[in-house]
């Protein structure tokens, strides 16, 4: 046993820092709570069973969603402090070594712990209630993406209290990130956490790939298919293709550190730009990653408060399809200043480009689903709104990232930091919460609260622009990124002090929102009819919150936007559809395995983080008994009874 | 493929054959074609810079002292006019059909809700933007290969060779046999054949005024041209984080005419102490300095810097820097 712990860091727990101890405790206060909470309530049994063992995509989706806004929180706190400690030149409020820390977190946590929980936590809540699936393809592989997801996103978090947080920025570019210049475990804890999230984020693809293909309802085409579900089949299709890279690159990038491998060391035959094109291999398809289901949310969004067929779907699956394909041959335009001559930088310049062009087609697919329509400004379709003006100005900036010369001037500074915000925030953050919005009385019932939501939508809104305008203004001043300090003469301090305010307002914008989710759990209006936004497509026929087995029975599709042409057909009295008998519902079981299963992932990873061999062992021998254990399982599914069916649709109020 | 993605083509490379043929590559007609996007430029960036703040001359890539940077901003300029051709219809279009069409009783605007298919739009805007990228892909192309060359009309370049450390700048200059750190002094009107490399982390050798950035990286050598046309003073900075101390990574490029450069290469020679090997080991300590200036370095460290054990994949280039001076590592 001894061998378990033998280069116990003398830094173990982080100290020294009032922001550190104020988490520590707060850390230590929430645990109590929560433990203390659920032991009073006696809640235990209910967690279990309800939640830690679903495979129900509905409630994994609740997760991701719930997972995704408490990282959010965190990846705001941390931009809070950047922006304060920016705000005046010379500020003293953080050191460098917190500012570093602070800046490579807020970036890990916002795309993969935030964005990609966000997007997943879409997926799950629509895509099998769209295309008419009693779930997933692979449920039981559904709850190990969550879980994993959830305990990398753990692991990453315990680095600010326990050994420290890593700094080497997001992108964690050796040799910087290397042992030579980084022996801290605040790296380690990067590496295997993404690692981790990494494998649970393939399975998703997967998952959700073969869903959308294999799992449609008849007659459910894929030019029937609604724009959602496409947009996360590409999506998908991105993951699958794009995650591996990141997997290789984080891998040696760990045996480096771990074993002294010299794959990405500066000398002895490294080659650390071998590690640079790996991780945007991945990096630039991710982007898209998390915004094609951003596209997708603000077709349906568009569409429906429009009240009107959503214009040029074939040109919006057509670009979708060619936005994923030309997305993996882009990703030199994120160092086009690393000298790969001028060749290469043309094709990967005007490649980029390119995409710009099925990105456009999208934006005036947007305006003239809306035009002739009658447009409805609820809260999802405010962001839906203003989400055009700010990716149309995005997108353009990217197009001028995207002239290699230009960008010479612009890469590393305030302007690429602008430019990627805008599209990041603009894009995915306001399309997640439209969708947020637009979905919320399908998960829980009930609606989210309008007037704290155009609140939270108008604050978050101009909060954005005061935000991120001065920082392009800033990056051709001269301003580079990731500086902890600026000096005085250089014409920077009104600018970064605007931009600071913004960030203020947004952080403000949040609170208004996260105001609105706990004002309406209680007060909200309640959904009884399953259709409050006179939707279009099939999750709208059912109950809010449908249930566990979401169809009865499989509706047969005839059209685009199904629901809304069922809808008119009752209307106009044709055909009123002659309801087949029920049949016994075939769905899967709960297991607690991939919760125990990630929770040894969690172990294994903290484990190596220290260099603590045995237990990496022990946790992997953890993993292939799990994964053995469930090869040898047989009994994962069950038929839901007739009676049952009739008795819930019944309490439902269907027929 | 990757191989050429990860290491340099010869073009962007140090390549010292360059050297040797500076001033014949004729590109006039590149240059006429510049003229008119400059005049449609010098609207928006006189618009830009009164627009913002006032203080237009903080805008360092606005305001470029050399060809490099000059050709960089036109480039830009030409962007955001390309660009403005689809945010501006796009906005107003925006503006329009929200407010035409919203759903208030008694709008006579026209409901149609099952209209979604027109070809006539449909080839309206997948065209626009192909065109806006065929013209702004061709003079990025144009641009790309342009600034891999030396700056034209000028007398032979010079070189400087600049190494990133943890956390400062060390240049030397391999003709005049002196180094500086943390600010570099350069001859106006005449190419600069910066040679980049980092005995530290990546780092991004960034002078907005005189042109755009390029990596330093450690084992590597990467040439960037540059060129003031203007005496001045000009902001430097690396871009690339490179750990603690990276916020203090600013240096100042002093550009001056021949004679007072040559007057400051005399004095430097004359009054400043000697880098030696072990005067070098203490800059690759991880601290901040103040600016330096050496009358003369230690021979080859740039060189073994580079080469430090093994550096594999660089010895085609150390060839090349041979040829420059007298060090031959081979
Ligand atoms: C029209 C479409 C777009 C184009 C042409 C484009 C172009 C570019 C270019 C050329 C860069 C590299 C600039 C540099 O490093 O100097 C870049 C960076 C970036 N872009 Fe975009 N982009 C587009 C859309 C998006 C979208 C939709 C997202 C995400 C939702 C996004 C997120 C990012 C991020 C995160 C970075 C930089 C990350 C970093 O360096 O830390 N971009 N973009
Ligand atoms: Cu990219
Ligand atoms: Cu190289």
């Amino acid at each position: 046993m001894s061998t378990f712990l033998p280069h116990f860091p003398a830094t173990f727990i982080v100290t020294g820092d009032p922001l550190i101890y104020g988490a520590e405790v707060s850390i230590v206060l929430a645990t109590v709570g929560i433990l203390f909470v659920l032991t009073y309530f006696k809640k235990w049994g209910w967690l279990w069973r309800e939640w830690l063992t679903t495979v129900d995509h509905k409630k994994i989706g609740v997760m991701y969603l719930i997972a995704a806004l408490l990282m959010f929180f965190r990846g705001g706190v941390d931009a809070m402090l950047m922006r304060t400690q920016l705000m005046r030149p010379n500020m003293g409020f953080l050191q460098a070594e917190h500012y570093n820390q602070i800046f490579t977190t807020h970036g890990t946590i916002m795309i993969l712990f935030m964005a990609m929980p966000f997007i997943f936590a879409m997926f799950n809540v629509a895509v099998p209630l769209q295309i008419g699936a009693r779930d997933v393809a692979f449920p039981y592989l559904n709850a190990v993406s969550f879980w994993l997801f959830f305990f990398a996103a753990m692991l990453f978090n315990l680095s600010f209290v326990i050994g420290g947080s890593p700094d080497a920025g997001w992108v964690s570019y050796p040799p910087l990130a290397g042992l030579e210049f980084d022996r801290g475990p605040g790296e380690n804890f990067y590496l295997l956490s993404l690692q981790i999230t990494g494998i649970g984020s393939i399975a998703t693809g997967i998952n959700f790939m073969a869903t959308i293909l294999k799992m449609r309802a008849p007659g459910m085409t894929l030019m029937r298919m609604p724009l959602f579900s496409w947009s996360v089949l590409a999506s998908s299709i991105l993951i699958i293709f794009a995650f591996p890279a990141l997997t290789v690159a984080l891998a040696l990038l760990l045996i480096d550190r771990l074993a002294g491998a010299h794959f990405f060391t500066m000398f002895q035959g490294g080659n650390p730009m071998m590690y640079i094109n790996l991780f945007w291999i991945w990096g630039h398809p991710e982007v898209y990653i998390v915004i094609l289901p951003a596209f997708g949310i603000f077709s349906e969004v568009v569409s429906t408060f429009s009240g009107k067929r959503i214009f040029g779907y074939s040109s919006m699956v057509a670009s979708l399809m060619t936005i994923s394909v030309i997305s993996y041959v882009l990703w030199v335009h994120h160092f086009f200043t690393m000298g790969a001559g001028p060749g290469v930088n043309s094709f990967f310049a005007v490649a980029t480009m390119c995409v710009g062009i099925p990105t456009g087609v999208k934006v005036f697919n947007w305006l003239f689903t809306m035009y002739r329509g009658r447009i409805r400004f609820t809260v999802p379709m405010l962001w839906a709104i203003a989400f055009i003006p700010i990716f149309a100005i995005g997108g353009a900036t990217g197009v001028m990232l995207a002239a290699a010369p230009a960008d010479y001037q612009y890469h590393n500074s305030f302007f690429l930091i602008a430019h990627f915000h805008q599209v990041l925030i603009g894009g995915t953050v306001f399309g997640m919460l439209a969708g947020m919005y637009y979905w919320w009385p399908k998960m829980f019932g009930h609606m989210l609260n309008e007037r704290l939501g155009r609140w939270a939508f108008w604050l978050f809104n101009i909060g954005f622009y005061v935000t991120f305008f001065p920082q392009y203004l800033l990056g051709l001043m001269g301003m580079t990124r990731r500086m902890y300090t600026y000096p005085a003469n250089m014409g920077w301090n009104t600018l970064n002090f605007i931009s600071t305010i913004g960030a203020y307002v947004m952080g403000i914008g949040f609170i208004v929102l996260v105001l609105d989710v706990v004002y309406s759990i209680r007060f909200g209006e309640r959904d009884f009819t399953g259709d409050p936004w006179n939707g279009r497509t099939l999750e709208w026929s059912l109950p809010s919150p449908a249930p566990h087995y979401n169809f009865a029975r499989i509706p047969t599709v005839t059209s685009r936007d199904a629901w809304w042409t069922s809808k008119q057909e009752r209307v106009r009295g044709d055909a009123p559809m002659k309801l087949e008998p029920l049949q016994p519902i075939h769905m899967p079981k709960s297991s607690g395995r991939p919760f125990i299963m990630s929770a040894i992932f969690f172990i294994g990873g903290f484990g190596l983080v220290f260099n603590w061999y045995a237990l990496g062992f022990l946790a992997l021998l953890g993993i292939l008994i799990s994964l053995l254990l469930r090869s040898l399982e047989y009994d994962t599914d069950y038929y839901v009874p007739v009676e049952e069916v009739e008795h819930t649709e019944a309490a439902l109020g269907r027929a | 493929m990757i191989q050429g993605l990860t290491h340099n083509d010869h073009d962007r490379h140090y390549d010292a054959s360059a050297l040797s043929q500076p001033s014949h590559r004729p590109r006039q007609g590149a240059l006429r074609a510049r003229k008119t996007t400059s005049l449609l430029g010098l609207g928006v960036t006189a618009g830009l810079s009164l627009l913002t703040t006032g203080c237009g001359e903080r805008y360092l890539v606005f305001r470029p002292v050399g060809p490099v940077g000059q050709v960089e901003k036109e480039l830009i300029i030409l962007s955001i006019i390309l660009v403005l051709a689809v945010i501006i219809p796009v906005s107003l279009l925006l503006w329009h059909i929200v407010w035409r069409y919203r759903d208030v009783p008694g709008n006579p605007a026209p409901y149609d809700p099952e209209w979604s298919e027109s070809h006539v739009l449909e080839v309206i805007w997948w065209g626009i933007p192909i065109v806006i990228v065929g013209v702004l892909g061709a003079f990025t192309v144009r641009d790309t290969f342009l600034l891999t060359k030396p700056p034209e009309r000028t007398a032979a370049p010079l070189t400087v060779q600049v190494t990133s450390l943890n956390w400062k700048w060390l240049f030397q200059y391999p003709d005049q046999k002196i180094a500086t750190v943390n600010y570099c002094e350069i001859p106006t009107n005449r190419p600069i054949q910066f040679i980049l490399s980092a005995n530290g982390p990546m780092n991004s050798f960034w002078v907005p005024q005189l042109g755009g950035q390029e990596y330093a990286m450690p084992g590597m050598a990467m040439r960037l041209w540059l060129q003031a046309d203007r005496s001045g003073v000009y902001y430097g900075h690396g871009a690339n984080f490179t750990g603690r101390g990276f916020a203090h990574m600013a240096f100042n490029v002093i550009a001056r005419p021949r004679a007072e450069f040559d007057g400051w290469v005399r004095q430097v020679r004359h009054s400043a102490p000697v880098l030696t090997r072990v005067g070098y080991q203490s800059l690759v300590q991880s601290n901040l300095v103040k600016p330096m200036a050496f009358s003369a370095y230690a021979p080859g460290i740039f060189e073994s810097a580079l080469l430090k054990e093994g550096g594999m994949y660089m010895k085609r280039d150390l060839t090349m820097l041979g040829r420059s001076h007298s060090h031959s590592g081979t």
